[in-house]
C-alpha cells in the first residue's frame, strides 16, 4: 500500500469486519460495511472476500492484499449495531478514520452485556412463557421458569469454564432433563415433556439458524453451509443431551 | 379469546427476554416485542382459519420479515436485531422434542413423522423470510423511483 491512509483504512475496515463476524452478523452486511468504509475513505474500488472464518481485502491497482482471521465466535447483537452506527458516523464525516479505529478497539475491549442476574431471569421467564404458548400447560409455568433459569446458569457457567459452546449446550440440556424428570417425580410439575420443551428454548441456536438461511439466500454459500452446520451441531448437542437422560431415567 | 390474549402477552415477554439473552440493544427491544406479537397473531389467525401449519408459519415469517425491515429502516439498525427475537415463538420446539424422545425410546416411525413436520415448518419459515426479502426489494425499487432522497442515497447500490 502506497501510503499510511491506505494502511489505516484497510486495518480499520478489517477490524470492523472481524468484530461483526465474531458477534454473529450475516456475511452480506459485513462485506457491504467494509466496502462502504473503503469508499468513504477514498478507495471506491476495493475487493473484499468475506467468509465466516476469515476476511481478505485488497484495493485495486495497489499491491499487498491483507487477511484477517476470525477465530472466536459469540453472540452479541449490540456490538454489530454499534459498528453499524460508527460506520454511519464515518460516512457522515462526524469522525475521522483514526477515531473510528480507536472506537472499534474500545468497543472490542469493553462489551456491554446485560448483567448475569437479568440474563438468568430472562431465561427463566422465556422458558415459562414459551411453555404456556406451545403447550397451554398453565400449572407448570413456575417450575418451568425455575428449571429454565438453572439450565441457562449451567450453560453460562460451563461456557465460562470450557469455552466450547456445544459442550455447554449438551450439559445444560442434560441438566434440564434430569431436573424436569425429578420435578415430576416429586410432584412439583405435571408433565416432564412440557417442562423440558419450555426450559430448552433459551438454548435454541436462533442466530446461526437465521443467518444460515439469510447467507444461503444472499449467495454466500460457503458461509451459509458452515453456519447451518453450526446450528445443526447445537441442535444435536441439545437433542442428545435430552435423549441420553430420557433413555437413562 | 382470553387464551389468545394471554398467549399474545406471553409472546411479547418471550420475544423481549430472548432479545436480552442475545444482547440486543436496549432501544430496539420494545419494537422487537411488538413484531413478535403481530406475527404470532397472524400465525394464530391462519391456524384458526384452518389453513394448515405450513401456510400459517409462512405467513408468520412473512410478517416478521416485512415488519423488521421497516423497523430497521426507521431505527437505522441492522435487521437481525428485530427478526431473530421475533422468530422464537415459531421454533418447532414441541415437534423437535417429540422427535428426539421417540428416537431415544426406539419408536422410529413416529420419530420420522415428527421429523417431517419439523422439516415442513422450517422450510415454510425459510420461504416466508425469502418472500419478505422479495417484498422489501420491490419496496426499495419503488422508493427509488418515487422519492428523490432515496434515489440519491441508493443510486450506486448494485442490488437495486
Amino acid at each position: 500500500m502506497a501510503n499510511d491512509q491506505g494502511h489505516l483504512m484497510i486495518k480499520t475496515a478489517l477490524h470492523a469486519g472481524r468484530i461483526m463476524i465474531e458477534n454473529g452478523s450475516e456475511i452480506a452486511r459485513v462485506s457491504d460495511t467494509i466496502r462502504r468504509i473503503a469508499a468513504n475513505a477514498g478507495y471506491p474500488d476495493s475487493k473484499v472476500y468475506v467468509t465466516i472464518t476469515g476476511i481478505m481485502m485488497s484495493v485495486s491497482g495497489e499491491d499487498n492484499a491483507q487477511i484477517e482471521p476470525v477465530t472466536t465466535r459469540s453472540i452479541d447483537l449490540e456490538k454489530i449495531t454499534r459498528v453499524n452506527d460508527l460506520s454511519r458516523h464515518f460516512a457522515d464525516q462526524k469522525i475521522t478514520l483514526a477515531e473510528f479505529d480507536q472506537r472499534l478497539t474500545d468497543l472490542d475491549q469493553h462489551p456491554r452485556y446485560f448483567p448475569l442476574w437479568l440474563q438468568l431471569i430472562s431465561a427463566g421467564v422465556l422458558s415459562g412463557s414459551l411453555e404456556v404458548v406451545f403447550r397451554g400447560n398453565y400449572p407448570d409455568f413456575w417450575v418451568t421458569c425455575l428449571i429454565g433459569l438453572i439450565g441457562w446458569g449451567i450453560f453460562y457457567g460451563v461456557n465460562q469454564l470450557a469455552k466450547v459452546r456445544f459442550l455447554s449446550e449438551f450439559l445444560a440440556a442434560a441438566g434440564i432433563g434430569v431436573l424436569a424428570i425429578l420435578a415430576v417425580k416429586y410432584h412439583l410439575g405435571t408433565s416432564a415433556d412440557d417442562i423440558i420443551i419450555g426450559s430448552v428454548m433459551p438454548l435454541v441456536p436462533g442466530v446461526p439458524l437465521t443467518n444460515a438461511v439469510r447467507d444461503i439466500l444472499a449467495g454466500d454459500l460457503v458461509s451459509g453451509v458452515a453456519r447451518g452446520m453450526e446450528a445443526l451441531m447445537s441442535a444435536i448437542a441439545i437433542g442428545s443431551g435430552i435423549a441420553m437422560i430420557l433413555q437413562a431415567m | 379469546m382470553l387464551n389468545l390474549l394471554i398467549e399474545l402477552g406471553l409472546t411479547y415477554i418471550a420475544t423481549i427476554t430472548f432479545g436480552v439473552l442475545l444482547n440486543v440493544p436496549r432501544t430496539s427491544l420494545n419494537i422487537g416485542g411488538w413484531i413478535g406479537v403481530l406475527s404470532f397473531l397472524a400465525y394464530r389467525l391462519c391456524m384458526m382459519a384452518d389453513m394448515g401449519i405450513a401456510i400459517a408459519n409462512l405467513v408468520g415469517a412473512l410478517v416478521i420479515g416485512i415488519l423488521s425491515m421497516q423497523a430497521a429502516r426507521y431505527k437505522k439498525m441492522p435487521v437481525i436485531n428485530f427478526n431473530i427475537p421475533a422468530l422464537v415463538p415459531f421454533v418447532p420446539g414441541g415437534q423437535a422434542y417429540q422427535m428426539i424422545k421417540n428416537f431415544a425410546l426406539g419408536d422410529v416411525s413416529t420419530a420420522i413423522s415428527f421429523l417431517l413436520q419439523v422439516t415442513i415448518i422450517a422450510g415454510s419459515i425459510a420461504f416466508g423470510l425469502l418472500l419478505a426479502e422479495m417484498v422489501n426489494r420491490l419496496q426499495s425499487k419503488l422508493m427509488v423511483i418515487f422519492s428523490s432522497r432515496w434515489s440519491r442515497d441508493n443510486r450506486r447500490n448494485p442490488k437495486l
